[in-house]
């Protein structure tokens, strides 16, 4: 799968949600844009992953 | 004084009439693209030290309207960079910017909301923008916005901003196209925090690359 860019390995299942807990990212300080299609963070604990797809995820620090 | 010299004389303070402003940005930035600017209107959601920076330079390009969001009052810690003067301390920021502006044009159209913005709110308070400008301070905002806006306002672009604290390297503030409509300026990475906060150069660097990014969006340049 492809992530910001960088091929990684994603198990069978995986959901969004799965995905920013292994990297560490808030599910509330996030835009998670997957084939080009943003997806509503209701759906980060539904919306499985799979290897074919093409994945962006924007992080939001403080400071304004 | 030689023959066929001009001389114009300047009033210290005198307010150039509304035709005379025209034409000097007109003179300035072509009819072309002054035009484009004077018809749009741009919101801008935060009025700190990215949102009051921001939306003075777009004044200063002769927007032709704003719609400006925060609900926080002007506290001396905000002087070190936000665009806001001592005469301003314990005014609303709306209304401390809204006078701010009104002294660069005295014609610009500027609508305020004293609100803190929810989910909710978005979509209604934004209704006339092409353009929204996030200029929060908290990351939950800001993703709550973007998030927001890409759903129940897809027609609308969004230029955001994460990562601007200390002073790091200039050159790491970039502007990114995430989608068609959605824009990221920043390093991404400096988080606001204690040994590393927020300062003038860095948060008005980013700042302008906000506005910049809504100029080339308002005259159809669209990539990066």
């Amino acid at each position: 799968m492809k992530l910001n860019g960088k091929t990684i390995d994603v198990k069978q299942g995986t959901t969004i949600f799965n995905l920013l807990e292994s990297l560490k990212l808030s599910d509330d300080k996030v835009v998670v844009e997957v084939n080009y299609e943003i997806v509503s963070p209701e759906q980060f604990p539904n919306r499985t992953l799979n290897n074919a797809d093409k994945v962006e995820v924007v992080s939001f620090v403080g400071g304004g | 004084m030689k023959a066929k010299e001009d001389l114009e004389l300047i009033k210290i303070g005198k307010i150039p009439k509304k035709e005379e402003l025209e034409a000097l940005l007109v003179a300035r930035h072509t009819q072309r693209v002054h035009d484009k600017i004077k018809k749009s209107i741009v919101g801008i959601a935060g009025l700190g030290g990215l949102g009051s920076n921001v939306a003075i330079s777009l004044v200063r390009l002769g927007i032709g309207k704003l719609v400006l969001i925060d609900y926080d009052v002007v506290e001396p810690s905000n002087l070190n960079r936000q665009q806001y003067f001592i005469n301003h301390i314990g005014m609303l920021k709306t209304e401390a910017l809204k006078d701010q502006l009104r002294n660069i044009n005295p014609y610009v159209n500027v609508e305020t909301k004293n609100i803190y913005l929810e989910e909710g709110d978005v979509k209604n308070c934004f209704k006339e923008c092409e353009i929204v400008v996030e200029a929060f301070d908290n990351p939950i905002s800001k993703a709550m916005l973007v998030n927001t806006l890409l759903k129940q306002c897809p027609e609308k672009y969004i230029v955001a901003a994460s990562g601007m604290a200390g002073y790091f390297s200039n050159n790491s503030i970039v502007t990114r196209k995430i989608t068609n409509k959605f824009y990221m300026v920043g390093d991404g990475e400096t988080e606001a925090k204690e040994g590393s906060g927020l300062m003038a150069p860095r948060v008005a660097i980013a700042a302008n690359h906000e506005a910049n990014t809504v100029l080339r969006i308002i005259l159809g340049e669209k990539n990066v």
